[in-house]
């Protein structure tokens, strides 16, 4: 390369005027945020969520999680179920677990009402497709949804295999009854929304809502809530004393929250017949 | 030069329509106009340097947003002065500055710029 004076002193013009405009602006605007996580937040390597799903059947415990959840949420009530928007509802147990009943299945599960949200996998196959990153999965397992970048392109709601996702398809304002928490930002029309396991409340340190409303409805034991990662937190104690279920655990995505069943009682067995149980042995 | 008049009579015209909004207000509108946002009364200090806040308002907001929803951080620490705030819109901003029309609508409809925050996050009644 020719090097002559001029060219080394234009280069070097040029960088000094670079270097003189950026500086301000990068410092204006590129200093790192001093930002600290709120006191008293909760803390957890693997955040899941375990339910008693027979004690969650009870009609007042699903109308308490859900009410409780979605007027926290700023959910709007739209009845079309083409346009429906929810957190946490609940679906017949043939379609909760497809691949856990059969013609004799007992009748306290079959066709029965069971709750359901957003399972917070571990491989969330929304994370998977989604164009974005809008919805990612945090450090501790919560499958967030950062509202600010949807643009609605509802992919999300096409992989996940639990229809966890709604989509709003109208201004969601007019429709969140009774009245609007100011608190809690409400959606705009064109993005899609689901659980956040409650993700404002654990910085508060509080656990999810429905959690809370679920023991305080049917009793301790309703549901759990706690960390997969600390061996002794009491989510792990049940979750390895009782049979549990995940749904649809052979697609691989791997529920964080579990369904509690409990077996059937002898005395129960022989007053009907036909809700067979393989008796469980004693301890 | 083929039909110098027309062009340049064009290129006149063309420059007369494109400088109309700086000539307009300067003949009929009043030049001197400053926004005048309402500062909220009996408070002395933001979480930043005023001219800190006049000049980047905009992009700290969008750092509060990431820290928040993306991290999980929800304290603020100032720059500026050192202390802590939470990092939010509707709680922390929008306590001591209450009216929506009064403070951001006063400078952002002045400057033609539409911020989309109040489609989601709840602006306080003002009153």
């Amino acid at each position: 390369m020719d090097e002559s004076r001029r060219n080394f002193l234009k280069i070097a013009g040029c960088s000094a005027m670079g270097v003189a405009w950026g500086v301000p602006v990068l410092r204006a605007v590129g200093q790192a945020l001093e930002a600290e996580p709120a006191p008293g937040a909760l803390t957890g390597k693997r955040w899941a969520l375990a339910m008693d799903i027979q004690k969650c059947m009870r009609p007042d415990v699903m109308r308490a999680c859900q009410q409780v959840c979605h007027r926290l949420h700023n959910v709007p009530k739209i009845d079309d179920p083409e346009e429906e928007v929810k957190w946490i509802w609940s679906e017949k147990y043939d379609n909760v677990f497809p691949n856990k009943v059969h013609k004799f299945t007992s009748d306290s599960l079959k066709g029965r009402p069971v709750l359901v949200l957003c399972n917070h996998c571990e491989r969330p196959s929304c994370v998977r497709v989604c164009p974005t990153q809008a919805t990612w999965k945090r450090e501790d397992g919560v499958v967030m949804m950062d509202m600010h970048r949807c643009i609605g392109c509802r992919y999300c709601i096409v992989a996940c295999p639990y229809g966890s996702r709604s989509f709003n398809w109208s201004d969601p304002r007019p429709n969140i009854k009774p009245d609007i928490d100011p608190e809690f930002p409400t959606r705009s029309q064109g993005v899609v929304e689901k659980c956040n396991l409650c993700a404002e409340r654990l910085a508060k340190g509080l656990g999810p809502a429905c959690v809370d409303a679920a023991n305080q409805v049917a009793g301790e034991g309703a549901m759990y809530f706690g960390d997969l990662g600390d061996p002794n937190s009491e989510i792990v104690r049940v979750l390895r004393s009782r049979h549990s279920m995940q749904r649809r655990p052979a697609l691989g995505t791997e529920p964080h929250v579990f369904y509690l069943v409990s077996t059937s009682k002898r005395s129960e067995l022989k007053q009907k017949p036909n809700d067979f149980v393989v008796p469980v042995l004693e301890e | 030069m083929y039909d110098a008049g027309k062009i340049i009579l064009g290129i006149a015209i063309f420059l007369v329509l494109i400088t109309f909004p700086f000539w307009f207000t300067l003949a009929l509108g009043n030049p001197d106009y400053q926004p005048d946002p309402e500062l909220p009364a009996g408070q002395v200090q933001c979480v930043e340097s005023k001219e800190y806040m006049i000049h980047w308002h905009m992009d700290l907001l969008n750092q509060w947003r990431d820290s928040v929803v993306r991290d999980g951080n929800r304290m603020y620490v100032s720059r500026e002065y050192g202390d802590r705030h939470e990092m939010s819109l509707t709680r922390t901003c929008m306590r001591c500055h209450e009216s929506r029309e009064r403070f951001c609508d006063r400078c952002h409809d002045y400057t033609a710029v539409d911020p989309y925050c109040w489609d989601c996050h709840v602006e306080p009644k003002g009153e």
